[in-house]
C-alpha cells in the first residue's frame, strides 16, 4: 500500500462478508432481470457441458462395443524368408507346428492359432464336377486355436479340435452364408462339400464370429489339411499366414510383447505383432467435427452471455448513480464501489454457470437414459464449468465497475 | 454556546476557501471565504438558488475540493488528504441529510440506517442496535421494518436523519432538508433538529427557506458566491419569503 493515513481513525473498509451480502442483495433486488441476464451464460455453459458430456458418453459407448473385442485381440503377421526358395513355390511360414500350444502357454491367452487364406482359390462345389458355388466365398485354413480365437457362434455341429488338426482330416466348417450357397442345412446326414473335387465332411456351421468377420463369407478347413493339399501360405503379408490371439481383458499388450519369443525363440524378428490400440487414443479419435461446431456455438453463447451481463450491469450502474453517490457520502471509496458492482456481475456469472452446468448434466443424463447409454461426464470438464461463468461475469463487470467507480458523487447526489 | 473543552479545535474552520470552476471564462462558485463552526453549533446557510450554497455544502462535505484556501475539519487539514482519507472522514465524521432523502427503495428503514455503518468498520453485531437507537431518536422506533415506499415524506427524511446520525458524526450536514416536505412534516423535522442540537450535535443546514433558517441559532448568507456573516440575520429577516 501507499503511505499511511494521517487520520487518527482507521480507514474506510468494506469487509468481505459485507461485500458479498451487498452484491447478493443487488442481484436479488431484481430477480427477473437477474435471471434474464444470466440466460446467455446459462445457455453457453449448459451447451458446453452438454456437448462435452454427450461426446464423452457417445464415445464411451462406441469404445465399450468395439474395445472389448479389440482390446483382447492381438494380430501376428508372418514375415517369411523369401530367399532360398524355389521360384513359384511359397516359402514355409515361420509359425511353428505347435503354434496353438505355444500360444496357449502364454499367461493371459484364452486361445490363439494360425490362419491363412488357402492359396490358389479352390473351386467350391456342392457335388463332384458341379458348378462352382465359390464366387465371393473364401477358403480359410486355420488351426483349432485360431478358430477358437475367432469365437464362432455355432448354428449346428461342432467346431474344429486338435484331433482333426493332428491327423489332417478332410473336414470343413461352413459359415451360414456358405452353407446356404451349398445347400447344406442339416448335419445329421454328414454332408460333404467339394474343394477341387475333393470331398470334405461338414462338421459344423457357424452363424457369427467375434473376430475376423471375413470368415463369415467362407469355409474353414484345418491348417494341416491345407498344408498337405495346397502347400505353404502365400508370402504376401495380406494373404499370408497370420496369428490370431484372443487374450483376457487387459492382458493384450503384455501378451503381445511375449508372442514372438514364445513362438520362435530363435527368430523373434520373424513376426510383426499388432497389439490392440490404446483405449485412450481410440476415444480421442472419436471427437468429430460436429463437436467442434457445438463447442463453437457454446462459445458464442458465452460471448453473448458476457455482453448481456456487461450490458445489464452497465444499465444498473447508470440506474443506481444515486445509490453510488449515497454510498460515497457514507464513506465508500471508489474501490468499494467498483468491488461491489464487480462482485455483483461475478455472482451473476457464477450463478449462471452453476445453473448452466446443472442443466448440461441433466441433458447428458436424460439423453443417456433415453438411449440406454451409460452417462459419462469428465470431472475435468464438468467441475470447473461454473468457474467459466465466474470468469465471464468478472470480465463482463470490469467496464461497468470502472464506470461506477468513476461516477462523480456530486452529480450522482444531485440527480433525484 | 459552545460546550467544547478549551483547546478542542472547531468542527469547521474555513480560511480563505474558494472554488472556481475551470473554463472560459472560469466561473467563481465561491469567493474566498472564512467560516468557523464550533462544536454544538446550529448554523443555517441561506441564499437563493445559484448563490453558491451547494458549492459550500460539497466543500464542507468533502465531496469537492477547494481551489484556494484551507479547510480544517476537527482540526484536520483536509487539503492534503487523498481520496481514501476523505472517504474515511465522510464515513466517520460527517452525516449527510439530502433534500431527496436518497434511501435505498428495496431496503427497510433499519437496513437503510445500517448501510451507514457498512464502510466505517462498525462491527456487524452492533450495527442493528445502533440503527434501532438512531431510529428511536428520530421518533421512528415503530417503523423500523417499513420500506421507504410505504412511508410519508417526513418519515423518510427522519430515516435519512437517523442514518446521518447513527455514526455520531462531528457534523450533520443538511441540504434543503425540508425542501420536499409539506409544512407539517417540515415542522417535525425541524423539531428533530432542535432536539439534536440540544443533545450537542453540530448542525449545518443549507436552505433557501427563511423559516428554516430562523430555527438555527446562527445564520450566514451566501449571495453570488460571497459568504457573509455580519448582515446575515438582517438580510434573512428582511428578505421576502419566496
Amino acid at each position: 500500500m501507499s503511505r499511511r493515513s494521517v487520520l487518527p481513525e482507521p480507514s474506510s473498509r468494506l469487509g468481505l462478508r459485507d461485500l458479498l451480502s451487498e452484491a447478493l442483495s443487488g442481484v436479488l433486488q431484481r430477480p427477473g432481470r437477474s435471471v434474464l441476464t444470466m440466460l446467455g451464460t446459462v445457455l453457453g455453459i449448459g451447451a458446453f457441458v452438454a456437448v462435452l458430456g454427450l461426446t464423452a458418453t457417445a464415445s464411451g459407448q462406441i469404445g465399450e462395443q468395439f474395445s472389448l473385442t479389440r482390446a483382447t485381440t492381438v494380430d501376428v503377421t508372418d514375415r517369411p524368408r523369401t530367399d532360398g526358395v524355389a521360384p513359384g513355390a511359397n516359402p514355409p511360414s515361420n509359425f511353428p507346428e505347435d503354434t496353438d500350444r505355444r500360444l496357449a502357454a502364454i499367461d493371459g491367452v484364452r486361445a490363439g492359432g494360425v490362419w491363412w487364406p488357402v492359396p490358389g482359390a479352390p473351386v467350391i462345389t456342392a457335388r463332384p464336377n458341379g458348378p462352382n458355388e465359390g464366387t465371393g466365398l473364401s477358403v480359410l485354413a486355420a488351426t483349432p486355436g485360431a478358430v477358437a480365437a475367432m469365437e464362432p457362434t455355432l448354428a449346428a455341429g461342432v467346431t474344429m479340435d486338435a484331433f482333426v488338426q493332428r491327423t489332417a482330416q478332410p473336414v470343413v466348417l461352413l459359415s451360414e452364408a456358405a452353407a446356404g450357397r451349398l445347400g447344406v442345412s442339416r448335419l445329421d446326414a454328414q454332408p460333404a462339400v467339394f474343394l477341387d473335387n475333393v470331398p470334405y465332411t461338414v462338421i459344423g456351421i457357424y452363424s457369427d464370429v467375434r473376430r475376423r468377420p471375413g470368415a463369415l463369407l467362407g469355409l474353414v478347413i484345418p491348417a494341416s489339411t491345407a498344408l498337405e493339399r495346397y502347400g505353404n501360405p502365400a508370402p504376401q503379408p495380406d494373404r499370408g499366414a497370420q496369428g490370431l490371439v484372443a487374450t483376457r481383458v487387459g492382458a493384450a499388450s503384455v501378451v503381445a510383447a511375449q508372442i514372438p519369443l514364445a513362438l520362435r525363440p530363435d527368430a523373434p524378428d520373424a513376426f510383426t505383432v499388432v497389439p490392440p490400440p490404446d483405449p485412450h487414443s481410440l476415444q480421442d479419435g472419436v471427437t468429430s467435427d460436429l463437436t467442434g461446431l457445438f463447442l463453437a456455438l457454446a462459445g458464442i453463447c458465452l460471448l453473448v452471455g458476457a455482453v448481456g451481463i456487461a450490458n445489464t450491469t452497465l444499465v444498473a450502474v447508470l440506474e443506481r448513480t444515486e445509490e453510488i453517490g449515497l454510498r460515497r457520502s457514507l464513506g465508500a471509496r471508489t474501490g468499494h464501489i467498483a468491488a461491489q458492482f464487480l462482485t455483483e456481475s461475478t455472482a451473476l456469472g457464477t450463478l449462471g454457470g452453476l445453473i448452466g452446468t446443472s442443466l448440461g448434466v441433466v441433458t447428458v443424463v436424460a439423453v443417456a437414459a433415453a438411449r440406454d447409454w451409460t452417462a459419462v461426464l469428465q470431472p475435468a470438464a464438468t467441475l470447473p464449468a461454473p468457474l467459466i461463468g465466474t470468469v465471464v461475469g468478472l470480465l463482463a463487470g470490469l467496464y461497468p465497475a470502472l464506470r461506477a467507480a468513476r461516477t462523480d458523487p456530486l452529480k450522482a447526489l444531485r440527480s433525484a | 454556546m459552545t460546550t467544547e473543552p478549551p483547546g478542542t479545535p472547531p468542527v469547521i474552520a474555513l480560511a480563505g476557501v474558494g472554488r472556481t470552476h475551470p473554463g472560459r471564462p472560469p466561473v467563481v462558485a465561491l469567493h474566498p471565504s472564512d467560516l468557523t463552526v464550533h462544536h454544538g453549533e446550529y448554523l443555517a446557510v441561506t441564499g437563493p438558488s445559484g448563490s453558491g450554497k451547494s458549492t459550500l455544502l460539497h466543500l464542507l462535505g468533502l465531496l469537492d475540493t477547494p481551489t484556494t484556501g484551507r479547510y480544517e475539519l476537527d482540526g484536520i487539514d483536509t487539503g492534503s488528504l487523498r481520496d481514501r482519507d476523505r472517504s474515511t472522514l465522510r464515513g466517520r465524521r460527517i452525516g449527510f441529510v439530502f433534500q431527496s432523502f436518497h434511501l435505498l427503495p428495496h431496503r427497510t428503514a433499519e437496513e437503510n440506517v445500517v448501510l451507514a455503518q457498512l464502510y466505517n468498520r462498525t462491527p456487524p453485531r452492533t450495527r442493528r442496535t445502533a440503527a434501532l437507537e438512531a431510529l428511536r431518536l428520530v421518533g421512528l422506533g415503530h417503523r423500523t421494518d417499513a420500506l421507504p415506499g410505504t412511508m410519508s415524506g417526513g418519515e423518510r427524511q427522519r430515516v435519512a436523519i437517523a442514518r446521518a446520525l447513527v455514526n455520531r458524526p462531528s457534523l450533520l450536514l443538511c441540504d434543503e432538508p425540508t425542501g420536499n416536505l409539506d409544512s407539517a412534516s417540515a415542522e417535525a423535522v425541524l423539531d428533530r433538529f432542535d432536539a439534536l442540537h440540544a443533545q450537542g450535535f453540530t448542525l449545518v443546514v443549507i436552505t433557501h427557506d427563511p423559516a428554516v433558517a430562523a430555527r438555527a441559532e446562527r445564520r450566514v448568507a451566501i449571495r453570488d458566491g460571497v459568504l457573509s456573516e455580519a448582515e446575515a440575520e438582517v438580510r434573512t429577516a428582511e428578505g421576502p419569503a419566496r
